[in-house]
């Protein structure tokens, strides 16, 4: 017997202020392991889209090829999906965000999707900013096909095959910064506190935001000698800051110390209020940014929380003045103005 | 908060609400679980060992597990767990492997019943198989008191009751029947060694209002006429008849009248009918067989006119509260309405009558005439006098009889072997794992999504002719079956073992009741603010573990959780485990 969620939500649970109640944003019951930390994340991004008062219908869902990438079937099962192939999703998203840049774009992927197979996709999404929300669900190894070392296995960590990785990881979120993205954070699916609020300043973000999500594997990489077993991660997080999001028409009513915090406002108009631990941690400046998560690792620590932000990077359609509309709206007069504007068009070349 | 101590055996029998609720503590989950797997004989046995009664309290019970119902928390409607009762005395074979032996060797110890009701009849039981010798004395031709006497037929069909009844009977009861006992003392003076009294409150209330001595040719009290149609001294009923009163005499009596041949027949309530005390399926059952229920109506008096009733005058009122919450009801100064009418019967109160119980015998009353207890022992002032049901704290109802009975049992078997009678039996409990493998469990983890099935009635016309045509057909097999589908199984228990969690979350995730927070400790007005979902009811506990490596602990609102397993299913560690508690009440003989 396979196993059903219950139709029964809480009877007094409210609902959000499009009316929508949470069971809107679940998907189907998950068929991961027990206990995979994929699914922590899963019900953080159906927390932040409830509490954003997201419209699921307006949110289209994509992923590549692995475990994190099922994920797409267990959230938001009112909205848009693609499922494509192994490395592939940044294609995909790309494609369907120049077609409709009207919906919000939640793309799914790994560590084995984005940081070896898909590592030249994930690089040119990176670049050109796309306006999409890229959520890597990073387990340090491949869960899907017994748990293997991947690409982001720290050195010296060793799952449950007992063989420490002999190989350098590739940072995730040092790529990222690197390559162009313009929010970039990493979270921790045991920590939904940090982790919601990180994925309600994603979506409202315009670029490229990626999350970084340490998500350990309960099944092949949790074991006492691999850096992302639940207690490891624990026991090695610092966190750059707390923060409130404060969505676009919201009043702010917490009182903010002084020198203590940072405001950053995004492009939609909403706010991130950053408490910093440490002051001399600037997450608008890239150097730093890249300063602070190398700081860290030096101390053997990871760096988590907002680890840097630029809302003023112009976005794929900024870049290339694509139309304001949804492509599947444009008329045959948008589409053929007319030898008249053809000419005008041609005219500018001489 | 401390952390919550599940092997203390009230904590998890909270969590099985309708159990808790039950007077006699019936385990309700296991025989609704039972039943639907078809085996109708052993959830028949459930029931006769904790109710003694499952027939007929499977027509005419209270209820009170059914109000408690979590499932009228998650959604409108309870389980028909009383239906389903019916259920398993309908369609149980007729093995009687589950009554326990009688010796044929005596104790060498004589109890005295006075009484033939629910709650003389428990203690016979209960006493029989330890060797006791039972003597019961009652009034009437057959035992089942109020139950024989004041329970419609249409409601409880008279082979029902006689099966029941008989059942404990023939277990070597000694009756005397048609035995008035005018003197408690000549019984005592027999050499009893211990008496329970179980007479109920068998007077109803009159009603001493001008016109009352006129017209009683035409003015009845309910329950004395209920018997009178019983025992067929009354065999018909006049056109036009009131009935007095809001409570569930009312509702048999109007009911049995309009089979008598009542054409007009009419409840008069003096509150407004949302306060009136019958059941509100009593009261539906009444209107559906076209009797009206005229509320705010105080009686002022029976208008004779040539020495015959010709009807009643009432005064119209209105609830109001005063400053202590108290309900009044309050003249609304209009005219008087006259009803007319060719009888009246009064159902507005049940009364105790202990007359038999001489002075001299040293039982010390209180100030409502009723004798003077000790609440656990049912033992009076008088050590070797028992009281039980209605005649113990006043009318409630047959299952509290049976539950009284069951206490006095106990206190008789160990006041005669002259042990401390406050030393009582515990009741016995287990925790039994529910795991068969992944995604597998002994029990229907799933949660039915049906709404309450509603019960089959006989054609309206055919029951109204005949007053022994019972109206509920009862459930058929199939619809007991996803009826009882739709329990929550809230006896398999939520274990949590905080040594082994990881705090992964998983359980939080899936729960589809958001029951379980992880969170850092505080006392537990403040904790219930801040968990995952609205955690306002009081009257649920909260189970809290110990501190967890993170410096949280796990808190689960025991509320609205669905017993569906999906914690425990997806934990990664097993420290959820699905458990099946068992409480059984402890019973007369037992250590």
């Amino acid at each position: 017997m396979s196993v059903q969620k219950p139709n029964f939500r809480h009877p007094k649970l409210a609902k959000n202020s499009a009316e929508y109640s949470r069971k809107d944003y679940e998907g189907a019951i998950s068929t991961l392991c027990a206990g995979c930390g994929h699914d922590s994340a899963t019900n953080s991004i159906i927390q932040a889209c409830f509490e954003l008062s997201i419209e699921p219908h307006r949110v289209a869902k994509i992923s590549g090829i692995g475990c994190s990438s099922k994920t797409p079937a267990y959230f938001l099962n009112k909205s848009h999906g693609f499922n494509s192939v192994h490395g592939r999703m940044p294609s995909i998203a790309t494609g369907a965000n120049m077609a409709n840049r009207d919906l919000l774009y939640i793309g799914v992927s790994g560590d084995g999707d984005t940081a070896s197979i898909g590592m030249g996709q994930f690089a040119h999404a990176l670049r050109r900013n796309l306006n999409l929300n890229y959520f890597c669900m990073n387990n340090g190894c491949y869960g899907l096909t017994k748990g293997q070392d991947s690409a982001t296995a720290d050195k010296g960590s060793a799952g449950k095959k007992g063989a420490p990785n002999p190989y350098n990881s590739i940072d995730l979120c040092e790529l990222a910064i690197e390559l162009g993205a313009s929010y970039v954070a990493r979270g921790f699916s045991g920590d939904k506190q940090q982790l919601v609020p990180l994925i309600k300043g994603a979506i409202a973000h315009s670029g490229l935001a990626f999350i970084d999500i340490i998500s350990p594997c309960v099944t092949f990489n949790n074991t006492a000698t691999s850096t992302k077993s639940y207690h490891y991660v624990r026991q090695h997080v610092e966190a750059t800051n707390t923060f409130d999001f404060i969505p676009l028409a919201q009043e702010i009513i917490t009182q903010y110390e002084e020198g203590s915090s940072q405001e950053v406002t995004m492009h939609d108009g909403s706010i991130i209020h950053l408490h910093k631990v440490d002051s001399s941690k600037d997450v608008t400046d890239r150097r730093k940014a890249v300063n602070n998560l190398e700081a860290e690792k030096d101390k053997g620590r990871l760096l988590t929380g907002l680890i840097y932000v630029n809302p003023d990077i112009m976005e794929t359609h900024d870049i290339i003045n694509s139309t304001l509309r949804p492509l599947n709206t444009l008329t045959e007069a948008d589409l053929c103005p007319g030898n008249g504007a053809l000419q005008k068009i041609n005219e500018g070349f001489r | 908060m401390k952390p919550t101590n599940h092997e203390h055996p009230e904590y998890f029998h909270k969590v099985v609400d309708c159990q808790y609720a039950c007077p006699s503590h019936t385990p309700v989950p296991e025989y609704i679980r039972l039943i639907s797997q078809g085996k109708y004989d052993e959830a028949f046995k459930i029931n006769w060992i904790s109710n003694v009664f499952p027939g007929i309290l499977g027509r005419v019970c209270d209820r009170p597990c059914e109000p408690a119902c979590r499932r009228s928390r998650v959604e409108e409607t309870p389980v028909a767990i009383c239906r389903l009762k019916r259920a398993a005395s309908d369609y149980k074979s007729d093995s009687s492997d589950f009554l326990p032996e009688v010796p044929t060797e005596k104790n060498g110890k004589r109890i005295a019943l006075i009484g033939g009701g629910p709650a003389s009849l428990t203690v016979a039981r209960d006493l029989l198989p330890l060797g006791y010798t039972v003597d019961l004395y009652d009034d009437q031709p057959k035992a089942g008191g109020f139950v024989r006497t004041q329970v419609p037929s249409f409601r409880l069909p008279e082979k029902v009751l006689n099966e029941e009844v008989d059942r404990i009977l023939d277990m070597g009861v000694t009756t005397h029947f048609n035995h008035y006992v005018d003197s408690l003392k000549t019984i005592s003076d027999k050499g009893y060694d211990a008496i329970f009294v179980g007479t109920g409150a068998p007077r109803g209330r009159d009603l001493d209002l001008p016109g009352r001595q006129e017209g009683d040719a035409s003015i009845f009290l309910g329950i004395e006429w209920l018997a009178a149609v019983l025992y067929r001294h009354v065999k018909d009923a006049p056109e036009r008849v009131l009935v007095l009163g809001g409570g569930n005499t009312a509702m048999d009596c109007c009911r049995m009248t309009k089979r008598l041949g009542g054409e007009q027949v009419q409840v008069i309530v003096r509150s407004p009918k949302a306060d009136m005390k019958a059941s509100p399926w009593e009261i539906e059952d009444a209107e559906d067989e076209g009797i009206p229920i005229v509320d705010n109506h105080s009686p002022l008096e029976f208008v004779i006119n040539e020495g015959k009733l010709i009807g009643m005058n009432f005064e119209k009122v209105k609830a109001e509260r005063d400053n202590e919450g108290r309900r009044k009801l309050i003249p609304t100064g209009e005219e008087p309405v006259f009803i007319p009418c060719d009888q009246v019967l009064l159902a507005v109160g049940q009364q105790n009558a202990l007359p038999f119980i001489d002075a001299d015998l040293g039982i010390t009353m209180n100030e409502r005439g009723l004798p003077l207890l000790d609440e656990v022992t049912h033992q009076s002032s008088v050590p070797h006098i028992f009281f039980g049901g209605d005649a113990a704290f006043g009318p409630k109802n047959v299952i509290t009889a049976v539950a009284h009975g069951h206490q006095a049992a106990i206190s008789i078997d160990l006041f005669c072997q002259g042990k401390d009678l406050h030393k009582r039996p515990a009741p016995s409990t287990n925790l039994v794992s529910m795991k068969m493998g992944m995604q597998e469990w002994l029990y229907h983890s799933q949660v039915s999504d049906d709404e309450r099935y509603a019960v089959p009635t006989v054609d309206k016309v055919k029951s109204l002719k005949n007053r022994l045509v019972e109206v509920e057909l009862g459930f058929s097999k199939k619809t007991a079956n996803v009826e009882a589908l739709r329990c929550l199984n809230c006896d398999v228990q939520t274990v949590f073992d905080y040594s082994t969690c990881i705090e992964c979350d998983s359980c939080v995730d899936v729960c589809p009741e958001s029951c379980i927070t992880f969170t850092e400790n505080g006392d537990e007005e403040e904790l219930r603010t801040r968990l995952l979902a609205p955690a306002d009811n009081r009257e649920q506990s909260l189970y809290v573990s110990p501190v967890l490596p993170t410096g949280r602990v796990m808190i689960k609102d025991e509320n609205v959780c669905l017993h569906c397993g999906l914690c425990a299913e997806r934990c990664p560690t097993s420290s959820w485990e699905m458990m099946k508690f068992t409480y059984n009440s402890a019973q007369a003989g037992q250590k």
